[in-house]
């Protein structure tokens, strides 16, 4: 005991005050620049604001890797979903003429887009990984409208943070912020392989964001509401994944 | 019981208490925190290997692919087929978040002792072998010593021997920042911005079967260490790490 001595006292005492307003002034300049999570309170709320506050830092506008399309996972695997009803049966019986996806929030001009008007959009084509967080994989060639363009024709207010998507699941829905809303391989994906996109990939429409894991790319999306705060949507986590326990944030 | 097998002289326990310790404060204060951090990315490692007990090679790997090798246990998600007839629960969204909590704490730390390390001149003094040592006839002296369940001497057991420092390098210098890398690279975000990381090894489900290996080996050392404290003194070697001093019941004579 006679190892504490008032220097150490001292010391200890300086360190520790300078490591909390250090702490503290990083916590609100992480604020300034929202590199906070919508899920980072709580037990693994440190842990997840690093992460989310290193990626925004280093990898904004990096690109997903694109492969050749000889990469191209023969057969692909489609994860199980939960069945999806008849209403479903029966805009698939149309050949989901009757799809819609649906735009509101903070944009200048909500609007309600057919499943033949998003295809007669830009399309952008790109052969990238998906990898679920359960540890499997495939490659896949993705073909759709980049969300950026579809934010662009309905005009997205300046304060906008986050793209709110739904799926015709209703218990499926997610959220990007603005750098993967607005990045250039995001896509609004009507396409897979070379032909439509397959309903148990997704189709009609999926969201693909390829740099986070499968389970933020979310298929069967009706619905994009544009905010600048995920607080009013459900327990204000950011999304039906932390709700059930995991990470709103899903690059790594 | 076994603390009589290494039990310094009174000379040096008299140096011992008044002058040396055996372990730095950094030193300690880290070991346990990695401690922690570790056994915290075991568990939740073993729990997020479970939801799907396969592994592969290159790029790409799911249940339509044949695997590199299949652990013969069951998974917590149906998809897998294992061969069992029921599933395990599924433990992997908690697990997921604390396995990435555990790793930033575990890589803070580290790069905390290793700065520590290279400038108080720890990895200099206590793991760097000497030129000597690394003769065959020196590490054979300390393979023969350690086959026979020979104790260290006094003065010894105040310092690493040569095959204690080149494991203790090999997982500090290779095994860790092999473990981080593969975690990494398994990242989706990590690698758009640097596909380097993953390329050279060979793809990501290459990154995550290497990842598997390095912890099996991890482990091994985690259990040689446990098994070697305790042959060597559990008593006095918890003590040296803890409080810095082996010996300290007997500090006051």
């Amino acid at each position: 005991m006679s190892r504490i001595s008032r220097r150490n006292l001292i010391t200890t005492g300086l360190a520790a005050t300078a490591g909390a307003s250090g702490l503290a002034a990083a916590a609100k300049l992480a604020r300034r620049y929202g590199l906070i999570p919508p899920d980072g309170g709580g037990l693994y709320g440190p842990g997840e604001t690093l992460t989310y506050a290193a990626q925004r830092l280093l990898t904004r506008h990096s690109m997903a890797r694109e492969f050749n399309p000889s990469q191209v996972s023969k057969p692909p695997f489609a994860n199980a979903v939960a069945p999806l009803g008849e209403a479903f049966q029966r805009l698939r019986e149309r050949a989901f003429s009757d799809w819609r996806l649906t735009v509101d929030g903070m944009v200048a001009r909500p609007a309600s887009f057919s499943l033949g008007e998003l295809k007669s959009f830009p399309r952008r084509t790109q052969t990238t990984h998906l990898a679920c967080e359960e540890g499997w994989s495939y490659i896949a060639q993705w073909t759709g409208v980049p969300l950026s363009h579809i934010l662009d024709v309905v005009g997205t207010l300046p304060q906008a943070r986050y793209v709110v998507y739904r799926s015709f699941q209703a218990d499926w829905w997610e959220s990007i912020d603005m750098a993967d809303a607005l990045h250039p391989q995001t896509l609004v994906t009507h396409g897979m392989n070379g032909g439509e996109l397959p309903v148990a990939f997704g189709g009609p429409l999926r969201l693909r964001v390829p740099r986070q894991l499968g389970y933020k790319s979310v298929k069967y999306i009706t619905h994009l509401t544009i905010t600048d705060s995920l607080k009013r949507f459900c327990k204000g986590l950011g999304s039906a994944a932390p709700e059930a326990g995991y990470a709103w944030y899903a690059g790594i | 019981m076994a603390d009589s097998v290494w039990d310094p002289t009174p000379a040096s326990l008299v140096l011992a208490t008044t002058v040396r310790s055996r372990h730095s404060a950094v030193v300690r204060i880290t070991h346990w925190i990695t401690t922690l951090s570790f056994l915290a990315l075991l568990v939740t490692g073993v729990e997020i290997l479970i939801s799907h007990p396969r592994f592969y090679w290159g790029e790409t790997g799911n249940v339509l692919t044949p695997p590199l090798f299949k652990l013969p246990i069951p998974a917590s998600r149906s998809t897998v087929p294992t061969g069992y007839g029921y599933v395990l629960p599924d433990q992997n969204g908690w697990s997921r978040y604390l396995h990435f909590q555990s790793a930033w704490v575990a890589v803070l730390t580290g790069l905390l002792y290793v700065v520590f390390g290279l400038l108080s001149g720890h990895f200099r003094r206590h793991l760097l072998p000497a030129r000597a040592d690394l003769s065959w006839k020196g590490l054979s002296t300390v393979i023969s010593r350690h086959l026979r369940f020979r104790p260290a001497s006094g003065e010894e057991s105040w310092s690493y021997n040569v095959l204690q420092r080149l494991t203790y390098l090999q997982v500090i210098f290779v095994l860790f920042p092999l473990v981080i890398w593969t975690g990494l690279a398994m990242s989706p975000a990590v690698v758009s911005a640097f596909p380097a990381a993953v390329a050279v090894l060979g793809g990501q489900q290459s990154a995550r079967t290497i990842h598997f290996f390095v912890s099996v080996l991890l482990v091994l050392f985690l259990l040689v260490h446990v098994v070697m404290v305790c042959l060597t003194g559990f008593r006095n070697r918890m003590r040296a790490m803890i409080t810095g001093r082996p010996a300290a019941d007997r500090e006051h004579v």
